[in-house]
């Protein structure tokens, strides 16, 4: 008789190895290479997309990502749809999903939300994004564009640009690429936007990589090879004016642009409201649609590695 | 002063002075039958000053939270008035509805009957609790 394969969640970026994120890198490649070659391997399985607030690209792309694997998709796309609006806890919607689909993407408003989902999940459950706290599965976008962009994670100077206290993709960020040898963070931020304290502490403890901080775009761009910019996250201020005296803390735009390296590139987990100007897209250094696309690719390559189907 | 000896219970020694009530509530001594003498201030070579608290009943003590408000207490365990046991106490590793999570963007804030978990952690050198849901530093916000 077969043995039945530990249950896997992705909550935080942590939960991969570095050599399972190389892994499922590379699978993404495959895909990208040869996509019919994965056209029904998730037939017959389906997929939950849980999303309490909204989203664009991580529901499309989670979505695009099953039916291109030949699966079908069901949920739900703001809290306002699902019964969560008369009250329902996450517990009690997470055991009633797991009898529909075979593995959950949850998007939630509050932090910690998926830690609870996958307490009680007898399928894959999958972060896509809790409040301002992790992001994984866009993390792996990230590493994907990067490592495609650069051949390696290794050895690269990362500058994380804006909203760096709430901004969920920056944390998961740096959660995975401190364990990358030779990475030098550049935290270019407001002070009041800094990154919480458990986020400093883990890089304080990292002896792999380097960190440093600056309050200007400026003066720090010549030395990245990637610059990561963020949307300041509005959603996540309990108090308007602190949003508008910050917003516009850090814009890029052509002129910051002709001080960075020729073979620098821009990323932005999108979406963006103003802090990168629409004349960088031209750029040919900018990157952040293409970063958008290859999230389906990673997001295919991590449903087969859950649902124990990688041929 | 005098205060009696108890008989089957315990002595709650080194307590650093001035956390002795915050104890009292976290062990729930308030619902006790029993003689609880709770001396403050009390003279001490180590600690200059410190606190004493003395439970005359054998009471589950939840070491989880003494640990956690002060690691450096001991425990005396009488019996039949006799001190048979000296127990020294360690940071404990998870701390379980011990402290809420104070951020309002926690789950632990809007989620019910969930179980407020805490993780030992480090941050500057020194011994911290963070939320097992959204990482934050037990007592901030």
């Amino acid at each position: 008789m077969e043995e039945k394969k530990p249950l896997r969640h992705l909550i935080e970026i942590r939960d991969l190895t570095v050599a399972e994120i190389d892994s499922l890198i590379a699978l993404a490649g495959d895909i990208i290479a040869r996509p019919d070659d994965f056209a029904d391997t998730c037939k017959r399985k389906k997929l939950a997309t849980l999303f309490y607030e909204p989203s664009t690209r991580t529901r499309l792309s989670f979505e695009a990502a099953m039916l291109e694997l030949g699966g079908q998709i069901l949920g739900f796309a703001s809290q306002d749809s699902s019964s969560a609006s008369k009250g329902e806890s996450v517990a009690d919607t997470i055991r009633v999903v797991e009898g529909y689909a075979d593995i959950i993407a949850m998007r939630h408003p509050k932090e910690g939300a998926p830690v609870l989902a996958a307490q009680y999940a007898s399928v894959p459950m999958i972060n896509a994004g809790d409040g301002g706290h992790n992001h994984p599965t866009q993390t792996l976008t990230d590493l994907t564009t990067i490592q495609r962009e650069f051949g390696t994670l290794e050895g690269l100077t990362i500058g994380l640009c804006g909203d760096l206290k709430f901004g969920r993709t920056v944390h998961s960020l740096i959660a995975a690429m401190v364990r990358y040898p030779g990475t030098h963070f550049v935290l270019i931020s407001p002070q009041e936007l800094r990154p919480p304290v458990y986020i400093l502490d883990s890089l304080a403890r990292e002896t792999n990589c380097k960190c440093t901080e600056s309050r200007s775009l400026d003066a720090v761009i010549d030395s990245l090879d990637v610059l990561y910019m963020t949307r300041v996250q509005r959603e996540r201020f309990f108090n308007e004016a602190d949003y508008v005296r910050l917003k516009d803390s850090f814009i890029l735009d052509t002129d910051k642009m002709r001080g960075a390296k020729q073979d620098m590139i821009v990323m932005h987990p999108l979406p963006r409201v103003n802090e990168i100007s629409v004349a960088v897209d031209k750029d040919y250094r900018s990157r952040y649609f293409e970063q958008a696309k290859y999230g389906k690719y990673i997001r295919m390559a991590l449903i087969l590695e859950l649902l124990g189907l990688r041929q | 002063m005098k205060i009696d000896e108890i008989h089957n219970g315990y002595v709650l020694d080194h307590i650093r002075a001035g956390r002795s009530m915050e104890i009292y509530r976290a062990l729930g001594l308030d619902s006790l039958d029993c003689t609880v003498a709770i001396i403050k201030n009390v003279p001490s070579r180590k600690l200059g000053k410190k606190d004493i608290i003395k439970i005359d009943e054998d009471i589950v003590l939840d070491l989880a939270a003494l640990g956690y408000i002060d690691p450096n207490i001991t425990i005396n365990v009488i019996k039949d008035g006799l001190l048979v046991e000296k127990q020294h106490l360690k940071p404990p590793a998870v701390l379980v509805n011990v402290v809420k999570c104070k951020n309002p963007r926690c789950i632990t804030s809007t989620e019910q009957e969930i179980d407020q978990i805490f993780r030992l952690s480090h941050s500057g050198g020194k011994d911290v609790y963070r939320c097992a849901y959204c990482e934050m530093q037990a007592g901030t916000q």
